[in-house]
Parts: C-alpha cells; sequence; structure tokens
C-alpha cells in the first residue's frame, strides 16, 4: 500500500480575476510516504503537521518550505493498540487528533485518550480504557477540557486537570445509541456543539443544560463523517457523509435586521460585530424548530457518486476530498 | 488443492491425459494478479472513468433521436480526455524517473494508452456517432490528424525556420499537409516558395487555385452528397488536365501534389515515411478519390490500404488488425481482439458497455448465460476488488450487472480485509443499502469478534447493536456477567449504565442491564425498589437460572437490614426460588459436597426465615393505638 501525505498549494490569491475568480488548479508541492491509512491529520503550527495512523501510531511532519519538503519530525508508536498483545487480534487504529499547539490530543479503537506535547517523547498523559468502545472523535472544548464521542452514542466531556480517570459529564443520545461519529464545538460559544452520528443525524447539544441534545437534524442517508462550524462564519456549518454529499447549513436566515458577517473578511470584524449583538442572534443554533426559522440547507455536490470522507473550511475557502480519490477546491464560497 | 498467497497464486493439480492411458504430471500454473491496477498514474483513469461510468448508466433514457446520439457521443469523448489525461501524466512520469526500469514501464503504458485512445476514437466515429458519408470522411481526417504525430516535430522545425522554402524538409512538410487534407496551411507555406522563387509564380497560382478550390464535405446540411460529387467530379477533370498538359512538369515537386490531388496511388504510396501507418494512406486515398465514401465501403477501401501500404514486407500487428476489425463494423471482433491484446479488461468493458447503450451489441449469450457487455464488466469489477481500496469502485460496477451482478458482489464483499473499523463500516453501509442481510450479519460478526478478543466490549455490544444479533449481545452480557462474578464489581459502567432501548435486543442484555440497576438503586439506599426489581429479575424469569444463586445472596443484606424491606409476599416468592434452585440441583454431587455452597443456603434459609417472622409480626400489628 502506498499512502502519502502530501501538501498541495491552492492557487495564489494574487491571481484572483476581476471578478474574483482564482486561476490555477491545486498543485503539488511535496509529499511523504505514510504507514498505514491516514485517519485524521491537523496542523499543529504553521510548518508542522499531525497525523493519525490506521496502524495506532501518531507521526508529526514537519514542512520545510524553503526546499519544499516534508519530513517525519516525531513518531509516537503505537500510541494506539489492544494491550495484551499476545491475544489482541489486529492493531487499533487511532481515530482522531486534536492540536492547540503544543498539545496534542488522540484518541482510538482502543478507547484510549493521549495527551502528548510536541517536544516530548514520551506521552503526558495517558488514560487507557477510558471508552468500553471506539471513540471516534476528539475537539478541545476549553484549553484544559476535551470532548469525544464513541461509538455507542456517547458525548464525554474530560477534564484534563483532573487525575481521575473518568468523564466529568456524559451525554447521549435518547432512543438507539448510534455510534456518534465527528464532533465540532461552536468556535465562539463555547457551549454549542455539533455531533454527527451514523445515520447521518446532526445533533446541536448544549452542555450547559441536559444530557440530550437540544435539536437532532435528519439529514444524510448515511454516515457522518465531518462536522465543521465556519472559523469565522459561526451561523454556518458544514458537514459530509458517506452518501457522497457535503451539505452547507446556514442558519445565518434564522433572525431578522442581523448585519451581514459574510462580505467582510477578517476575523476581527465578525468577533466585534457578534459581541455587540443581542442575545436572539447568539442562539441561532439552540433555536428549537429550524423549519420555521428558515435553516437554508444546500448540498454543495452535484453529481454525488462515492463518499465524501474529509473537509475543512476557512474564510471563503472549501476543501473536501471523497472516496474517488480526488480533492475539491471551492474558493467561493459565499459568492 | 489450491494455495494462495498475497504475492501471487499458485494453482496446483493434476492434469490427467485426455487421450487416455496414465494420468499425466501434476503442473504448477502460476497465476498472477492483474498488475495493472497498482500502476498509480492508472488509478486516475479508473477513478475518473467510473463517474463518466455511473453518468452514463444514470443519464436520460427516454432522450430520443438526435439528442440521445449527442449524449453518448459527449460520454465518449469524455472518455477519450480521460485516456489522454491519463497519458499525459503517465508521460510526464517517464520523463521525470530515473529508473530506467520504471522509465520502460512507463513508456510502454504510454503506448498502449495511445493505441486505446486511437482505437476508441475510431470506434466513436464509426459506431457511436456512426457517421454518415459525407461528414464520415472530415471524421477520419480529424482522426488521422490526432493521432500521426511522428511528423509534428519536423512541421514545427520548418515552420519556425528564418526561410522555412529554404530548409531541406520544406517540401516534406508541404507533402504532410497535403497529405492530411490541411488545404489552408499547405497553400500558406506554398506562398512563402513563390515569393522565394519567382519563375514557379505561374505554376503556382495554379495549384493554389486547385487546392482553394477543392470540394470538401461539410458538416451542416449545406450541400447533398450528389452536388458534392459533381463539384468534386468536376474538380478532378481540371486537375487532370492541368497534370496531361504539363503544366507542372518542370517542378517535380508540384507534379507531385497535383498527382496526390488526383488520387494517384503511386503517388502517395512514395511518400509512405511521410503517412506512417496504412489508415492514414487509407484516409488519404479516401480523400483524393472517394471523398463522399459511405461507411459500408470501408472495408474494401481498409482492407487494399494495407495490403498496398504493408506491401508483403511487414505482417498486420494487433493494433492494426483490430483497426481492421472496426473498419469492417464487426464490432464483436474488435472487443474479442482487444481483450486478447490488452492486460486487464478497462477498455473491452467500458467501450463494451458504450456500445450496449448505442444499442448496438446483439445481445447474443455467452456460453454461460450473461452477454458480453456484462461479462466484461463483471471481469473488470472483480479486477478492482483485489485492490486494497479500488474496491468501492467495482461495487457501483456490480451494481449494473442485472444478472450475476449482486451474486459476484455478495462474494466478493466478504472478502475484503477490515483492518479499520471505518472500511468495515463502508462496507456494511453498502451491503444494508442493497439489503444484503447476510453480509451484514457476517461483517458485524467479525468485527463484533475482533473487539470481543480485544477485550473492547462497548465496541462488541455496538456491532451486534447494527446487526441486530441478539445472540452475540447475549454472547457478551454473559462476558460482563461472568467478570462480575469474578471480580466483585462491573467494568465498563458507562456502558452498561447506558445501554438505553438497546438493553432489549437480547435477554441477557436486558438482565445486565436491569441487575445494574438493581445495584445502583442499592448504592442510592433505595432498597424497597431494589428489593422489588431483585425479585422480578427471578420471577419473571430475566435471570438466566445459573445467575440465581448470585442474586439470592445479593437478597441477603437487604434480609439482613434493620427495617424489614421485603414483604411477607416477597419472602414466600423468594423462598420458593430458593427452593425451586436446590430441588433442581440435589443430584448434583458438586453442590452437595461444596460446603460453601451449603453454608449459603443454609445462611439464606435463615435469614429468609428470620424475616418472615418479623414481617408476619408487622403485617399483622394493627397500626397506631
Amino acid at each position: 500500500q502506498d499512502n502519502r501525505i502530501s501538501l498541495w498549494s491552492a492557487g495564489d490569491l494574487g491571481n484572483a480575476g476581476l471578478n474574483g475568480e482564482y486561476h490555477g488548479e491545486p498543485h503539488l508541492l511535496c509529499d511523504i510516504q505514510h504507514n498505514g491509512d491516514v485517519m485524521d491529520m491537523q496542523f499543529l503550527d504553521q510548518e508542522r503537521i499531525v497525523v493519525a495512523s490506521s496502524t495506532g501510531t501518531v507521526t508529526i511532519f514537519r514542512h520545510h518550505q524553503n526546499n519544499q519538503t516534508l519530513s517525519a519530525s516525531h513518531r509516537w508508536e503505537k500510541a494506539h493498540h489492544h494491550v495484551d498483545q499476545d491475544t489482541s487480534c489486529g492493531g487499533a487504529a487511532c481515530t482522531g487528533v486534536v492540536c492547540n499547539n503544543p498539545e496534542i490530543v488522540t484518541v482510538g479503537e482502543d478507547g484510549r485518550i493521549n495527551l502528548f506535547r510536541a517536544d516530548q517523547k514520551d506521552s503526558v498523559r495517558t488514560i487507557d480504557n477510558a471508552d468500553s468502545s471506539t471513540l471516534h472523535a476528539v475537539t478541545f472544548l476549553r484549553t484544559t477540557e476535551i470532548l469525544t464521542v464513541n461509538s455507542i452514542g456517547q458525548l464525554k466531556i474530560w477534564d484534563l486537570r483532573q487525575q481521575r480517570n473518568e468523564p466529568s459529564q456524559i451525554f447521549s443520545l435518547a432512543g438507539d445509541r448510534v455510534p456518534l461519529h465527528c464532533v465540532d464545538r461552536h468556535p465562539n460559544q463555547q457551549h454549542i456543539v455539533a455531533t454527527g452520528g451514523q445515520d447521518g443525524m446532526l445533533s446541536i447539544w448544549d452542555i450547559r443544560q441536559g444530557t440530550m441534545p437540544v435539536s437532532l437534524l435528519n439529514a444524510h442517508e448515511a454516515e457522518m463523517w465531518e462536522v465543521h462550524f465556519h472559523p469565522s462564519n459561526p451561523d454556518h456549518l458544514f458537514t459530509c457523509s458517506e452518501d457522497g454529499s457535503l451539505w452547507h447549513w446556514d442558519a445565518s436566515t434564522n433572525v431578522s435586521e442581523k448585519p451581514s458577517f459574510l462580505h467582510q473578511g477578517g476575523r476581527s470584524t465578525t468577533y466585534l460585530s457578534h459581541s455587540t449583538i443581542n442575545q436572539s442572534v447568539v442562539s441561532a443554533w439552540l433555536s428549537n424548530d429550524p423549519t420555521k426559522d428558515r435553516m437554508e440547507i444546500t448540498n454543495l455536490i452535484p453529481n454525488q457518486t462515492l463518499s465524501v470522507n474529509s473537509l475543512d473550511v476557512l474564510g471563503s475557502c472549501l476543501v473536501y476530498g471523497t472516496d474517488s480519490e480526488a480533492i475539491y477546491v471551492n474558493r467561493q464560497l459565499f459568492a | 488443492r489450491s494455495r494462495s498467497h498475497p504475492g501471487a497464486r499458485a494453482l496446483t493439480g493434476s492434469v490427467s491425459d485426455p487421450a487416455g492411458g496414465a494420468p499425466g504430471s501434476s503442473r504448477v500454473f502460476v497465476v498472477r494478479r492483474d498488475q495493472d491496477i497498482y500502476i498509480q498514474t492508472l488509478r486516475k483513469l479508473f477513478n475518473e472513468s467510473h463517474g463518466i461510468f455511473m453518468g452514463l448508466q444514470r443519464s436520460e433514457e427516454e432522450l430520443a433521436g438526435k439528442s440521445r446520439k449527442a449524449q453518448l457521443v459527449q460520454v465518449s469523448k469524455n472518455y477519450r480526455s480521460v485516456i489522454r489525461a491519463c497519458m499525459e501524466d503517465m508521460h510526464q512520469a517517464a520523463v521525470s524517473t530515473r529508473d530506467p526500469a520504471l522509465q520502460g514501464q512507463y513508456s510502454t503504458q504510454v503506448s498502449i494508452l495511445s493505441a486505446m485512445e486511437l482505437i476508441w476514437n475510431l470506434c466513436e466515429i464509426l459506431f457511436v456517432e456512426a457517421a454518415a458519408a459525407g461528414p464520415l470522411l472530415l471524421r477520419l481526417l480529424d482522426w488521422v490528424r490526432l493521432h500521426v504525430c511522428d511528423v509534428d516535430s519536423m512541421v514545427r522545425e520548418v515552420l519556425s525556420s528564418e526561410s522555412p522554402s529554404k530548409h531541406k524538409l520544406f517540401w516534406n512538410v508541404v507533402d504532410v499537409f497535403v497529405l492530411q487534407g490541411r488545404m489552408d496551411e499547405a497553400r500558406h507555406l506554398l506562398s512563402k516558395e513563390a515569393t522565394a522563387n519567382p519563375t514557379s509564380m505561374n505554376m503556382y497560382k495554379i495549384l493554389d487555385d486547385l487546392m482553394k478550390k477543392m470540394p470538401m464535405p461539410s458538416l451542416g446540411n449545406t450541400q447533398t452528397l450528389t452536388e458534392l460529387e459533381l463539384k468534386w467530379q468536376h474538380w478532378h477533370e481540371e486537375c487532370q488536365r492541368f497534370l496531361q498538359d504539363g503544366t507542372f512538369a518542370s517542378n517535380p515537386h508540384m507534379e507531385s501534389i497535383c498527382k496526390i490531388l488526383l488520387g494517384d496511388e503511386d503517388a502517395i504510396l512514395e511518400k509512405k515515411e511521410l503517412m506512417t501507418t496504412w489508415y492514414h494512406f487509407l484516409v488519404t486515398r479516401l480523400l483524393y478519390s472517394h471523398p463522399t465514401v459511405k461507411p459500408m465501403e470501408l472495408r474494401f477501401y481498409a482492407q487494399s490500404s494495407m495490403d498496398l501500404f504493408l506491401g508483403g514486407e511487414s505482417s498486420p500487428e494487433p493494433l492494426d488488425m483490430i483497426l481492421m476489425a472496426a473498419f469492417e463494423f464487426e464490432m464483436h471482433q474488435v472487443i474479442k481482439e482487444c481483450s486478447i491484446v490488452l492486460s486487464n479488461w478497462w477498455f473491452v468493458a467500458h467501450l463494451t458497455d458504450l456500445l450496449d447503450h448505442c444499442k448496438l451489441l446483439q445481445s447474443h449469450n455467452l456460453y454461460f448465460g450473461s452477454n458480453m457487455r456484462e461479462f466484461l464488466l463483471l471481469e473488470y469489477a472483480s479486477g478492482l476488488f483485489s485492490h486494497h481500496s479500488l474496491w468501492q469502485l467495482g461495487v457501483d460496477y456490480f451494481d449494473h450487472c442485472p444478472e450475476y451482478g449482486r451474486v459476484y458482489l455478495e462474494l466478493h464483499i466478504e472478502r475484503i480485509p477490515l483492518n479499520t473499523e471505518q472500511k468495515a463500516l463502508k462496507v456494511l453501509r453498502i451491503c444494508e443499502q442493497r439489503q444484503m442481510h447476510e453480509q451484514v450479519r457476517s461483517v458485524c460478526k467479525i468485527m463484533a469478534m475482533k473487539a470481543l478478543r480485544n477485550n473492547r466490549l462497548g465496541s462488541a455490544l455496538s456491532w451486534s447493536i447494527r446487526a441486530k444479533d441478539a445472540a452475540f449481545a447475549t454472547l457478551i452480557s454473559d462476558r460482563f456477567l461472568k467478570d462480575y462474578c469474578e471480580r466483585g464489581c462491573f467494568s465498563d459502567l458507562d456502558l452498561i449504565d447506558n445501554l438505553g432501548p438497546s438493553m432489549l435486543l437480547s435477554d441477557r442484555l436486558t438482565f445486565l442491564g436491569k441487575y445494574r440497576e438493581f445495584h445502583r438503586l442499592y448504592g442510592e439506599k433505595r432498597f424497597a425498589e431494589a428489593a422489588r426489581l431483585l425479585l422480578t429479575l427471578m420471577t419473571a424469569h430475566i435471570a438466566p437460572c445459573s445467575f440465581w444463586m448470585t442474586l439470592l445472596t445479593d437478597a441477603l443484606p437487604l434480609l439482613e437490614q434493620k427495617e424489614i424491606i421485603f414483604s411477607a409476599e416477597q419472602t414466600y416468592e423468594l423462598m420458593r426460588c430458593l427452593e425451586d434452585l436446590t430441588a433442581g440441583n440435589v443430584d448434583k454431587q458438586k453442590f452437595q459436597e461444596d460446603d460453601v455452597e451449603t453454608t449459603k443456603v443454609e445462611m439464606l434459609r435463615l435469614a429468609l426465615a428470620r424475616n418472615l417472622a418479623r414481617v408476619i409480626v408487622k403485617e399483622g400489628t394493627v397500626e397506631g393505638s
């Protein structure tokens, strides 16, 4: 198997034409071999990328910009593995990684949570058997707290400051314990969390109250692999699924007389406007009746065939990858 | 007997001599896996063509006539552009690699892809578009211009030189243009010669005029075939006159061009090196002698062209035979020859599918029942399944094979190695979408068993829930209960406490959930509720008989409490349970010999009796007073 980590340049901003169209296709800058399937990855900082492998290894790759190469700068072998190597059946994949430089948190099929620091050889903290089922994804709630989702439909909060190996809170779906595959937290309002399930359902949680989701939105026809709030326009949410679709959820039409966040760039502008708005705007995601409040949902893929496995969004740029071995870059997201 | 391993498959068996007599020697057949699917650059071909294939299957069948044909031609063009894109990538790879072996491999691939595109293009013209007389020639001219590129570098060289007319290859390039029917470009070059050489101005003007006036078929409906033929006949006669008058006698180059314009076979054949292939010769011949050739007439010209061109010096290669079969409109022959020559099924599978959509293939059944299109698609898709990630494409191909697709899919999908949970989930989704319940159960069992072996009980349960596998859920619950008995406490409380409705999947699982609930109630000191639950577990037969002893032992502390928890009714029930248990075991030697067990039973009987005594008194006492 020849799996590679590749770094692409998605086109120069300076090449944008009069109407903002970009010219030039993404081109490959450099790549490097990777052992095992790439299950998840995230930029640690401008130069380093943390990659989670199906072999259970977590690697930090460094991008050398002067000569455009990638090299493996650090590796934690067997960060995820099944205990008792003699009777164990196969390895355990590392399913999720999240970074908050210099901290790196990983989760895996072995139900283990690892806390690494980029400059330290061994793990800072490991919670063995944190979960009896597979942990599918992890994200930071606050700098010292993380959120995990597992394959028995539970959302758990872990406080890393505490030494005990128990979650500080457990949330679960009512009804069938459908596995949850992805989780993301609202960039500005830390109590709003979105998760995606195996049945394609999008759940919005308010972790200040209750143990059940605030709203359940019937979305995809198959597993929802990733969910992302737009980092600077959090009224926009993106989900992608095994059914080959990528949905753009626009809750910005929920509220009347709200200034448009969209045509300005710049994080600072959006943040400032946010804080001057009254409470009714802020709870766009927590409103109980999305149908009444006209949430716009668009499928961004015209001819869907195979699964969309992963997506990421920044500014007006959306990137996603499919099982047809293709990467798509959309630089005109809000046009 | 056969054995297989990842690298190659070897098959052994003894083959007996069909002519009778003694059995023959054992032979070893080394069967090699399809190597092509592992070539990196070809993956783009497989992925992109999969998209085109799916688009074709889903396309509007209701469109009739011209619009349908236009649609199919577009599909064909899409396939060809994918082949060309791949060729480009492969070429880049060949140029940039340092390894000579790899370079050789890439170069070979480039020429194979080029040949594929050549054949496909011809099939598109003859079968998909089914170009009629007139446009047919134009399409064939385009085809030749696109594919005979050996002369391109020469052309470039001459055109970019300072004075082209002085270049030694000047006339070669003019000839190339004429042979390919590129009149404008030929005339342009000739004009340079004329300005440099004023003495031949007169000759030049005549030749230029002839070339300008040459009647060509048009794509639109501006003229009928008859009109074209008439015009052409006149023009042909005019050329003939000029030639016979000796107008060009002083310039052999121009004379030969005039002869070519007249369709003189010998004159054309003289330029063999510039044409390089017999099919170029064919098209040139047609251009200058039968521009209104009908599709069905092609076969005669093709055969004679090939014979004339090769002239007995060399024998036709496989590519030549395939093209000949196409000119003869023998579609099945084309497909058969391609299948033999090419190393994987990609080309024939997709081409046949397209031709089938054009309703061109009669469904003559192959001997094992399915038709040609399905056979090829099945073979191609099966090949994909041996790849660790391209198998996903294969699924869609199987879906569009109505007779055997499903069976093939069922067999193949169970054999995909499930090395991560995500892969297993993808496989499951595919099976569920097609109601392949057997396979769903099978995959879930494999994953659940793996999880169980790795002591991931939560994962194991999650897989059994997905498959609605009650038996496995029972197995997992037994494992939990066994752990509890051995260690005295529950592991994985986060799972048991949060079973939810999945608890109902199996009785044992329900018991586990309820039993845990009992412990929780006890921990919260809600003794009356705990007691009621405990009793229900036994009386409603939720608890397995093997666990009753443990439950009764759990009842002991409740019986020993200062306050009375069990009512008389309940106590009688408990006693009955105990008696049922011991009565059943009275024959068992172990039970009698085990002191601990007998002591337990004794203690229980005592506690129950004491409780009964207290509760009778309590219930008999009148409240108040």
